[in-house]
């Protein structure tokens, strides 16, 4: 069985757990949705986050595991952003997982 | 806590004819989690892994050869290319990726993590070796 997330003539396949089958189907529109079902309300610090990952996989081929992105966000915005804390205020199940899924990204390797 | 293992992948084959290049980085990615001491090596036709420009878009897979770049941030530093399999291709490490971490002790310097070592040199970072996989 295929698991789709549908807006308007859009179909985007997804694995069991959300995440986006062909990544390259993404735009912000569903990224809005799959955030729904994530019981997330998308705030500019949220994007910035999305952002931040999408930029990162682009570069790397890959979506980083928690501890790098802390590091990664602290770099670029400074300690109260590249906080664990303050990551899992945005993303409560855990924001490599759900930042990832909402950005179209697989799921991060070493995420189990 | 459990004292630190040193770990060696040994990465043999060439990326992207076989499968072997990219499930080694990706448990490298996912041991590098359990901060132990790690260290890839590159000899054979694994030399090939670290070529600047691939593109592999004719060949439909995923251009992983970026991912190397992030092992620095995953505290994997130690990139040995053996000297002896590069020359026997035809390759200086002119032709590889500028592959670099941050040294957090000199104000994040960035410093190269790949070292260059000869075939005798490598036996011997084997032998040193807790744990060795092969890929």
């Amino acid at each position: 069985m295929t698991m789709q997330y549908k807006i308007g003539d859009i179909v985007a396949e997804h694995d069991e757990e959300g995440y986006l089958t062909d990544i390259t189907v993404w735009n912000k529109d569903l990224a809005l949705l799959i955030a729904k079902s994530e019981n997330i309300e998308m705030t500019p610090e949220h994007w910035e986050v999305v952002d931040f990952l999408r930029e990162y996989y682009e570069e790397y081929q890959i979506a980083p595991a928690i501890r790098i992105l802390v590091k990664e966000m602290k770099k670029k915005f400074g300690p109260e952003k590249g906080d664990q804390k303050y990551l899992y205020q945005l993303f409560p199940y855990g924001p490599a997982k759900q930042a990832c899924k909402i950005g179209g990204l697989p799921k991060p390797t070493g995420c189990v | 806590m459990a004292q630190k293992k040193k770990f060696l992948y040994l990465n043999r084959k060439a990326p992207h004819g076989t499968i072997y290049a990219l499930e080694s980085l990706e448990v490298v990615l996912i041991g590098a989690a359990f901060e132990q001491d790690v260290s890839l090596a590159f000899l054979d036709d694994g030399v090939f892994q670290l070529m600047a420009g691939q593109d592999t878009t004719a060949a439909g897979m995923k251009n992983f050869s970026r991912t190397f770049k992030a092992l620095g941030d995953y505290d994997v530093r130690k990139f040995y290319v053996e000297r002896e399999s590069l020359a026997e291709r035809g390759l200086t490490v002119e032709d590889l990726m500028p592959i670099t971490y941050e040294d957090e002790n000199e104000d994040y310097a960035e410093k190269p993590s790949i070292h260059l070592v000869g075939r005798a040199e490598l036996a011997a970072i084997i032998a040193d070796q807790d744990v060795v996989l092969s890929f």
